[in-house]
């Protein structure tokens, strides 16, 4: 290529094929991908082989084998069914339900909670408002680790024995070996109510979107939520008086050395669940605070002029706008109370990590294996908690056009 | 975003393990010093003073190795790692050794990585319960709340246990000790179990020791002793020969304070054993005169015991007639000869 000819000339140089190709974006681009692609396997690959390199020199046996092991320990408190001659997998199992269910109720105490400090808050009553500030600021400046063992040594261990229990009312029980209550037990008809419990359910939002639609066409308004609520309470109520009442309920009684018969959970995991929602709700109580005090007071005053009635205001004013401020912060904490659940370890809930990752991992001795499908476990968890409160937060989010 | 996350998850599973490094004892020979990892302090087997040193019975296990390499009993790391990784730590070569009432079991030797060297305590696993709770014997715990160290073989003999006499059970976990015995204590479970003597070693620190008693049946086998990793042969052999030299010294009569008349003895056995005939350290990569080392700072086996454990301690848990006696006197301690 002479020099002359590219200044004399506008177009392009001519290139040889190689080199058209290294000046073509679009090919490239390719190559650079590829490029990429085959370092990051090379990397993951190198990662692999290392693993198992020094795995095989310090003679530690690798892979998933041990899953159909009979694991051989007890464990305190299980949803499925679990017996000391489970296989490794059955703990797997018992682990994650039990870290999920202890999520679950957090979340939805501490969103309880969270609301209700957050409108204490927003109360113009000073003794309200400076209450829930106390609270809000003494629970979240302490650490969460700090408050689990307080509330497990400082309360649920120093209940009375299983003899001396604690009866909140009758059948609901509290010593210092858990909190019991009537277990129920579903008896020849106990289907149909559940059935006319999902039938009313869809009724009423069935009868919700009409509503919804007709107001929108023609302007009339129709009580559809509280028709809607009396629908999901009555119609199964009616279902079950006519079937005969089909539940019956084992209250707990005291037998040996505990109560037997109904409901409990250990003292460690009322610790736990008390000390995530208080925790939890700290956080939930200003999100909410900063989403409500976000909606601008001209909002409300239109509302006002409008004669919107209180309700509505709350409902179709403050809410929507207040939600697109609450819900991405509010995704974080829920996600947040998931992985802290893990916590349960230091005062012995069996939580996926205490009996998965710490006792699993020992008696087995199989530490890739388990702390890969424990990041994996944790690691869907949260992936999919955001991906279904991004696609909420997407669609109360502003349309911008 | 999505790809990130899972990127960073993967990525912490090939965190890179160092290159194998040399054999042990020259290792600890260029440190200066010997690792060695014990628990969480126990009275009698690693206790913890208030100055910060450590004394038990293994405890002089770490003592007696650091005396033979280096003639000097203190020469030693103490790491006091949980049980529920101790055997990863060792697997990653960040302890030398590990002395700390560790259940030798198949599984353990063959599928961990590790390598068991002698036994230095018979052990069986107990209850504890407090003794006002009117139990005699562990058959009446059937529906008992019991306390158990996560990550042990205890917690795998009291699942045995329990199904093997048909009876059902609670347990209550934690991998701290300290936690479990806070909630014992408080009356979280209706019992406490552990290898036995780890039972007698907790209940000589409660307030109250004769508030608790410890039921006659023994559920399980606990042979213990240190550990070390596999794979380093001459580094197994050193430990295991530090703690038979302590066991024919007591058989041999030789003792902290008579080593040094006993080193112009007669006896071929004792002359045997410290270096004055022939040459058994040389085998081990240590000096002729090793066992001198070990016995003058740390004693034999019995010294050992009875300082730390034997009746005369808080502890007490009797030598005579059971089985961490000398073959000699009814008991399973027998060390291979020293020849």
């Amino acid at each position: 290529m002479a020099i002359t000819d590219s200044r004399s000339s506008t177009s392009p140089p001519e290139r040889s094929g190689l080199a058209k190709a290294f000046f073509d974006a679009r090919i490239r681009s390719i190559v650079f991908q590829i490029l990429t692609l085959a370092g990051v396997i090379g990397f993951f690959w190198w990662l692999v082989d290392n693993t198992i390199t020094n795995l095989a020199a310090r003679s530690l046996s690798a892979g998933f084998g041990f899953l159909d092991v009979s694991a051989g320990f007890g464990i305190g408190f299980t949803l499925i069914s679990y017996t000391e001659g489970d296989t490794y997998l059955r703990v797997f199992a018992v682990g994650i339900l039990n870290t999920l269910l202890v999520a679950v109720v957090s979340i939805v105490f501490a969103t309880i909670l969270g609301l209700l400090v957050g409108l204490a808050r927003l109360s113009t009553n000073w003794i309200i408002s400076g209450v829930a500030r106390a609270y809000v600021e003494l629970l979240r400046n302490t650490p969460l680790l700090l408050q689990i063992i307080a509330w497990y040594f400082g309360v649920f261990n120093l209940l009375p024995r299983p003899r001396d229990s604690v009866v909140l009312v009758e059948g609901f029980m509290l010593n210092n070996r858990g909190f019991y209550m009537p277990g129920p037990v579903p008896q020849d008809g106990w289907g149909l109510v559940v059935a006319a419990f999902v039938l009313a359910l869809i009724g009423a939002i069935t009868l919700y979107k009409y509503e919804e639609a007709r107001r929108d066409r023609t302007g009339k308004s129709f009580p559809a939520i509280s028709s809607g609520i009396a629908m999901v309470i009555l119609v199964p109520m009616v279902v079950f008086l006519a079937t005969g009442s089909p539940m019956e309920w084992t209250m707990p009684v005291l037998q040996g050395f505990n109560l037997v018969g109904g409901i409990s959970v250990p003292p460690s995991f009322c610790a736990l669940i008390v000390a995530l929602s208080a925790y939890t709700s700290c956080f939930i109580a200003e999100i909410v605070r900063s989403g409500i005090q976000s909606v601008g007071k001209g909002q409300l005053e239109a509302a006002g002029a409008l004669n919107l009635p209180a309700n509505w205001t709350l409902r179709r004013v403050v809410l929507p706008q207040a939600m697109r401020v609450i819900i991405p912060p509010l995704i974080s904490q829920y996600l947040n109370v998931t992985k802290n659940s893990s916590l349960a370890i230091a005062i012995g809930f069996p939580d996926l990590v205490s009996v998965w990752m710490n006792t699993s991992l020992n008696q087995s001795g199989r530490a890739i294996p388990i702390v890969a499908m424990t990041m994996a476990f944790y690691c869907i968890v949260s992936l999919s908690v955001s991906l279904v409160m991004n696609r909420y937060n997407r669609s109360v989010q502003l349309k911008e056009r | 975003m999505r790809f990130i996350a899972i990127t960073s998850c993967a990525l912490m599973l090939g965190a890179g393990a160092p290159a194998f490094a040399q054999a042990t004892l020259a290792t600890v020979q260029e440190r200066g010093m010997l690792n060695c990892q014990v628990g969480l302090p126990t009275p009698g087997f690693y206790a913890l003073a208030d100055d910060g040193t450590w004394s038990g019975i293994d405890v002089d296990m770490c003592r007696a190795v650091s005396a033979a390499i280096f003639g000097d009993p203190d020469m030693v790391e103490y790491q006091s790692v949980t049980s529920a990784v101790r055997f990863t730590s060792l697997a990653n070569s960040e302890s030398d050794m590990l002395s700390r009432t560790t259940t030798w079991t198949a599984v353990r030797d063959t599928q961990l990585g590790l390598d068991f060297t002698a036994v230095n305590f018979y052990d069986g696993q107990g209850f504890l319960v407090p003794a006002d709770s009117g139990i005699t014997s562990a058959l009446e715990l059937d529906g008992a709340t019991i306390c158990v160290l996560t990550g042990t073989t205890t917690e795998l003999n009291l699942a045995d246990y329990f199904r093997a006499n048909g009876m059902s059970f609670t347990p209550v976990t934690n991998e701290n000790v300290n936690v479990l015995v806070e909630t014992y204590l408080g009356g979280g479970c209706d019992a406490y179990t552990n290898d036995k003597s780890g039972l007698a070693a907790r209940r000589s620190a409660f307030p109250d020791p004769s508030a608790h008693i410890i039921l006659p049946e023994t559920v399980s086998k606990e042979p213990l002793g240190p550990v070390v990793r596999q794979g380093d042969d001459a580094w197994a052999n050193l430990v295991r020969w530090v703690i038979y030299g302590m066991m024919n010294a007591e058989e041999l009569g030789v003792t902290s304070e008579n080593v040094a008349e006993m080193t112009a003895s007669a006896d071929p056995n004792i002359a045997r054993l410290l270096g004055t005939e022939g040459n058994i350290g040389e085998g081990l990569g240590l000096s002729a005169d090793f066992m001198v080392n070990v016995l003058t700072a740390v004693g034999n086996y019995g010294e050992v015991y009875e300082r730390h454990i034997g009746v005369n301690t808080p502890i007490g848990i009797p030598r005579d007639g059971t089985l961490n006696a000398l073959w000699t006197e009814g008991g399973i301690m027998y060390a291979p000869p020293f020849r």
